[in-house]
């Protein structure tokens, strides 16, 4: 996952694109074979073990999902950190330092 | 001593539901001790509608159209599966921001949750099947506030 979480003014705007096949369960293999849904239900952000931002998500979220959101209170340097689980229970994890 | 009418008009469809509830719960419970995930709302994204996916996702909520939302998309997307949306507003006290793709299978694409920490404004990059309008719908003070626009898609994003 790549993260850049930089701060200006006192709002810190966190971007992320996270690696994820994001399969809809509509799309069809090469033999006709439905492929199976698989995509990213749930992100949620924290900032000094806060939450900052919390996404459910749905197969409408293109292939290797790219969000933005904004906080304020970040401090340069600070960490940032983001979570996402999918459909099948997997999930994974990033973490940035504030810019 | 009877069983109630419930236990027995039971579907098997709200005993899986039932089910699949728990096991997320579990899951939850077990695998991310740190960071809660609240509820995934099954219903409002495996709606196929996108009356069905309001109704789900926000039952009983008062809607107008606003002017004080910024909905940014292209006019034309060339590739409908990726489409990058921007949702901005300075309305208080923000609790949710929503993504409806009105002919998307299931329109619902995602909902952003806010807290006072937050600034509203969001991106998020997209899947559009084929032209259709992009809603987005922000929940402040009680009310929804909706805004939207048409995207014309070129090439469609859900596969075939």
């Amino acid at each position: 996952m790549k993260i850049k979480a930089k701060v200006k003014k006192d709002i810190t705007k966190v971007k992320m694109l996270i690696k994820h096949p994001m399969e809809t369960g509509r799309r069809k293999d090469q033999d006709g074979n439905v492929i199976p849904g698989l995509y990213i239900t749930e992100v949620s952000a924290s900032h000094n073990s806060q939450p900052v931002f919390y996404a459910e998500v749905g197969q409408a979220v293109s292939k290797d999902p790219y969000m933005a959101f904004s906080f304020k209170g970040g401090m340069s340097g600070d960490k940032v950190s983001i979570t996402w689980i999918d459909s099948s229970g997997a999930t994974g994890k990033g973490e940035a330092a504030i810019k | 001593m009877s069983v109630s009418g419930k236990d027995m008009t039971m579907s098997r469809r709200g005993f899986l539901g039932d089910l699949f509830k728990g096991a997320a719960c579990i899951a939850a419970a077990t695998s991310l001790p740190r960071l809660a995930f609240a509820a995934w709302n099954e219903k409002a994204f495996k709606a196929e509608t996108l009356e069905g996916a309001l109704n789900g996702k926000y039952p009983g909520l008062e809607m107008v159209d606003s002017t004080a939302v910024k909905l940014k998309a292209p006019a034309i997307a060339e590739n409908g599966a990726v489409v990058p949306v921007s949702v901005k507003t300075d309305l208080p006290d923000v609790k949710t921001i929503s993504l409806f793709v009105e002919k998307n299978p299931s329109p619902l694409a995602a909902t952003f949750h806010l807290t006072s920490v937050n600034v509203a404004d969001v991106s998020i990059r997209i899947r559009m099947g084929e032209t259709s309008n992009l809603i987005a719908v922000v929940e402040s003070g009680g009310k929804l506030h909706r805004v939207q626009q048409e995207v014309k898609v070129t090439i469609g994003g859900c596969g075939g």
